[in-house]
């Protein structure tokens, strides 16, 4: 995973409430086993159906922050929606409110999710709207995000916080407690289900 | 300290715990499907790593699978490299699968209860966010991202943040025609799609100890619909009767003391929820979805409703667009809205239970003309059972389509998808812009209004077919 310290860029503002995973990406582009390339199926339906949305105009075209409304998200577990995000060259995404699933695999994937309040996310919306090329920075290590004279601070947990500055991968810092999750197992009682040998 | 069900569960399973870091929790089932797992598999291969409990592990293919000429290879390209690479995989790392044409194959939700693999106060996770059906059992069930299967793969274990706990307490007498659909359905309208976001619910009350372990998971299924972690429901005779002599079910005097070890799997009488909510069983109706979201539903006795009448201005601007893409205008009864698709299936409601609901509303009578009826079975087991009970005649006299079993047209990865324009009253979860298939409108509903709905070609209540 990419390390992620602070970035700037420009926003677009999406000014819908649950944004499901389904719209992020549907379904028939999950049945591609890369873990890259999902570009083509960002929001494809929204892009393809209707001609106003936020994506396809050109001022928004080369957004790396995207300001959503509450509720982004939710629904499938699906990873793709974060690659896709990536992929189509998004950093970080500023809502009110994150699925819980979608946010912990943006921490994952190296995408950055801000939550904050809807009165500082509508006035992030009436900025970028006033002026799409406004650059915004959000930046992990001071945990604010900034745009003209507009500073607002941001809450994020200290451990992921810390993973996503150092870009750290989940599974080799637990492979540090390899002894721990061995004790845990000796303990398990013998008549806990297993799927082998089939029955 | 006295502790909810999720906190004891939770308990119970950290590995390791310190200040400041999340805690390590060990996961006693991984269910794998073929979508959700190749990137996975990569990652495991890329740095070197091996599966630490195949035993643990179980796969299914599901969500790729046609519902018709199952034994021959999968005509979609992309779909059947998809489901060849679970193949490779599982017979790469030793692991159990179920595929298309195995006895226990089906939509993952369904076969891991079915084979007595789910179990209470266990932990279990998948790469799908409608794993909270397990907690139906009293486990702690949630779906989880591909890298985290990746993590679980090489660890058997996920960091995790103990979620805060609500209480949903459902008390009363359900009227008839009213099920565990019906009562989830207003459980997210109430509490909306972020309602439960960074909870675990827990079911409880008269109503929901009434319900049989079909209904139970029906509900906590759709958790997720309303943003929780998880959902589950204290374990009890009913549950232990379910499992007993499923083939991973315990036996003899393990048998014993795994009933004595669940049956303190019961929320404290002192314990304290983070939040409480309470619905009224017997003020409960059939309840459907008009909307683009699960918390956009109403009772079937209502009328689409007027953006305008919403205060929040997300909620409106929600409904406007909602009702754009629906095809809907404000002030239609909710009864007038004609249907083209009826699909009655899923990990929510395609269980036998289900099936019987159906059946007996449509046993001697036909389809509405114009209408098609989609009946999709859980997994093979349920397709079985169903056969021997001769539901699959009725459907086929009704005029309904007796498919293979699959998540099929819940999310149409497969070719059972709605075309642009064409309007769903479906079994599944999600009603989602273009979910079961692109420009589809979907309805939510239970078996018994899929039934009925499939009957008249419009949305009904099963009550409105008596006298029609």
């Amino acid at each position: 995973m990419d390390a992620f310290t602070t970035h700037t860029g420009t926003a677009a503002p999406l000014r819908r409430t649950n944004v499901d995973t389904d719209q992020i990406i549907p379904a028939e582009y999950l049945k591609r086993i890369t873990r890259t390339g999902f570009e083509d199926g960002l929001f494809v339906a929204w892009r393809t159906n209707e001609p106003d949305f936020v994506l396809n105009r050109p001022e928004y075209a080369n957004a790396s922050i995207l300001v959503a409304g509450p509720d982004f998200g939710t629904g499938s577990s699906r990873e793709h929606a974060n690659w896709a995000l990536l992929d189509g060259g998004f950093r970080v995404v500023i809502s009110p409110r994150f699925a819980d699933i979608f946010r912990n695999n943006s921490t994952k994937a190296g995408l950055l999710t801000v939550v904050l309040p809807e009165a500082d996310v509508e006035a992030l919306w009436a900025a970028i709207e006033a002026d799409p090329a406004l650059p915004v920075t959000v930046d992990l290590q001071a945990e604010q995000v900034t745009y003209g004279d507009v500073t607002v601070p941001f809450q994020i947990d200290p451990y992921t916080r810390w993973r996503l500055l150092e870009g750290l991968d989940d599974v080799g810092l637990t492979e540090r407690h390899l002894d721990d999750i061995q004790a845990f197992e000796d303990a398990r009682p013998a008549w806990k289900p297993k799927a082998l040998p089939a029955v | 300290m006295p502790k909810t069900l999720a906190e004891k569960v939770y308990d119970a399973h950290v590995v390791r715990s310190a200040a400041g870091e999340p805690d390590l929790l060990y996961i006693d089932l991984h269910l794998v499907h073929e979508v959700t797992s190749p990137q996975a598999f990569d990652g495991l291969r890329a740095a070197g790593r091996t599966v630490r409990r195949p035993d643990l592990t179980m796969a299914t293919e599901d969500h790729n699978v046609p519902t018709l000429d199952i034994l021959s290879p999968i005509a979609d390209p992309i779909s059947r490299a998809q489901v060849d690479a679970l193949r490779r995989n599982t017979a790469e790392f030793g692991i159990r699968l179920a595929p298309m044409g195995d006895r226990d194959q089906g939509i993952v939700h369904v076969i891991g209860p079915q084979l007595g693999l789910t179990q209470p106060g266990m932990t279990i996770v998948c790469g799908d966010s409608h794993t909270s059906t397990h907690g139906a059992f009293g486990a702690l069930a949630f779906g989880i991202g591909t890298s985290e299967v990746e993590h679980v793969l090489a660890t058997q274990t996920l960091p995790q943040y103990k979620p805060k706990q609500m209480a949903v307490n459902v008390d009363g007498e359900l009227p008839p025609g009213v099920s565990a659909k019906d009562v989830i359905l207003a459980v997210i309208a109430q509490i909306g799609t972020g309602g439960g976001q960074g909870y675990v619910i827990e079911y409880r009350g008269s109503a929901i100890e009434k319900l049989s372990m079909e209904a139970r998971m029906t509900i906590c299924n759709m958790s997720i619909e309303a943003g929780a972690k998880a959902g589950l429901i204290a374990p009890d005779q009913t549950t232990f009767d379910f499992l007993q002599g499923r083939p991973h079910a315990p036996q003899g005097a393990d048998w014993d003391a795994a009933v004595a070890e669940w049956s303190t799997l019961r929320t404290d009488e002192d314990a304290v929820f983070d939040a409480e909510v309470h619905i009224d069983a017997t003020s409960l109706t059939p309840f459907v979805t008009w909307g683009t979201n699960p918390g956009q539903g109403l009772p079937i006795d209502a009328s689409v409703p007027d953006p305008a009448d919403f205060a929040d201005e997300g909620d409106r601007r929600a409904a406007e667009q909602a009702l754009e893409y629906m095809g809907l205008t404000a002030g239609t009864r909710l009864r007038d809205i004609k249907v083209d698709t009826v699909f009655l299936g899923s990990c929510t409601n395609g269980r036998i239970e289900d099936l019987r609901v159906a059946a007996e509303l449509l046993r001697g009578k036909r389809i509405d003309a114009d209408t098609r009826m989609l009946v999709v079975p859980g997994s093979v087991a349920v397709k079985a059972q169903a056969e021997t009970e001769g539901l699959d005649r009725v459907f086929l006299d009704a005029g309904a389509e007796w498919r293979g079993a699959g998540c099929s047209m819940c999310l149409g990865m497969n070719p059972d998808q709605l075309k642009p324009g064409e309007r769903s009253a479906s079994t599944s979860n999600r009603n989602f812009q273009g979910r079961q298939g692109k420009g589809g409108r979907t309805h939510l509903v239970s078996p018994a209004v899929a039934a009925a709905t499939a009957l008249t070609g419009r949305l009904t209540a099963p009550a409105d077919l008596i006298g029609a």
